[in-house]
């Protein structure tokens, strides 16, 4: 098995955790579009202060491993037009659907949820269309 | 309990993010790897799908033998079955934007000190789509 797969399958592992620590800690989904979402939402400011807590350590560990070596740095593969197109389309999308590849995805199909099958299902499919309309436009 | 909250918040955040710089989802070039059906497929995202997968479904085993969370608060109702345009479409504009760049909301956060200007603006962008998903109520 490539390594690339075995360290897959062991991140997926951390972020399993991270999802059933939260929901057996604090009885919630943890689905990182919500969390970020609530930041810019009006809120109680107890709600607030741990979304930012979540957002804090989703930020800055991954950066502290980087900087500390042994976590590499990946740069965008698409131009700077096609991010913010893609990023209002993922901003936008996932808070319609309300839930993202944390939420509907890893806490969603886990628990056999059929709104997170169906939307797992449905991202993934327009996610096969995005790379082949990025292909095709010649954006990447 | 709102320390205890905080604290929970901040250590699972950093677990997610470490989880997703190891299993290289911090990489768009991987994402959009396994979103390439029909070029170089890369299937390294549903080996961490797998494992995240089977880790949550063991956590809703151990959330459903207990009445409470660690906290004192309420665990999470029933799964909702209920399938709407809402969520379809929700989701279908979420995977477009996601395929094109390769980045979905943790992964670009866990990016955002080290990936450049260009997540910085993603980010941006992605924070403008929340809020204005906000005007549809």
């Amino acid at each position: 098995m490539p390594l690339d797969w075995l360290l897959g399958l062991l991140g997926g592992l951390m972020i399993g955790a991270a999802a059933a620590v939260f929901l057996i800690g604090m009885g919630q989904v943890m689905g990182a579009s919500g969390l970020i979402a609530g930041l810019i939402a009006p809120a109680p400011s107890a709600r607030r202060a741990e979304r930012a807590a979540f957002v804090a350590g989703l930020v800055l560990v991954p950066a502290l491993l980087v900087q500390l070596g042994p976590g590499p740095a990946f740069a965008p593969v698409v131009g700077w037009p096609v991010l913010i197109l893609a990023g209002l389309l993922v901003g936008f999308g996932s808070r319609l659907a309300n839930g993202c590849t944390s939420g509907h995805g890893v806490c969603g199909v886990s628990r056999l949820a059929p709104r997170g099958i169906a939307a797992t299902l449905t991202y993934v499919a327009s996610g096969v269309a995005g790379v082949l309309l990025a292909r095709w436009a010649g954006w990447a | 309990m709102m320390a205890m909250r905080i604290v929970i918040a901040l250590l699972t955040g950093a677990l997610f993010g470490a989880g997703l710089v190891v299993s290289g989802m911090t990489d768009p070039g991987k994402v959009r790897g396994f979103l390439d059906l029909f070029g170089a497929w890369d299937p390294t995202l549903a080996f961490v799908m797998a494992g995240a997968v089977g880790v949550m479904a063991v956590g809703w085993r151990v959330a459903a033998r207990l009445d409470r969370a660690a906290t004192g608060d309420p665990m999470p109702g029933p799964a909702a079955a209920r399938l709407d345009a809402r969520l379809l479409g929700g989701a279908a504009l979420f995977g477009l934007g996601w395929g094109l760049a390769g980045y979905c909301p943790g992964p670009a956060a866990a990016s955002l000190l080290t990936g450049g200007a260009g997540v910085a603006l993603f980010v941006a962008a992605m924070l403008a789509g929340m809020r204005a998903a906000r005007w549809l109520g």
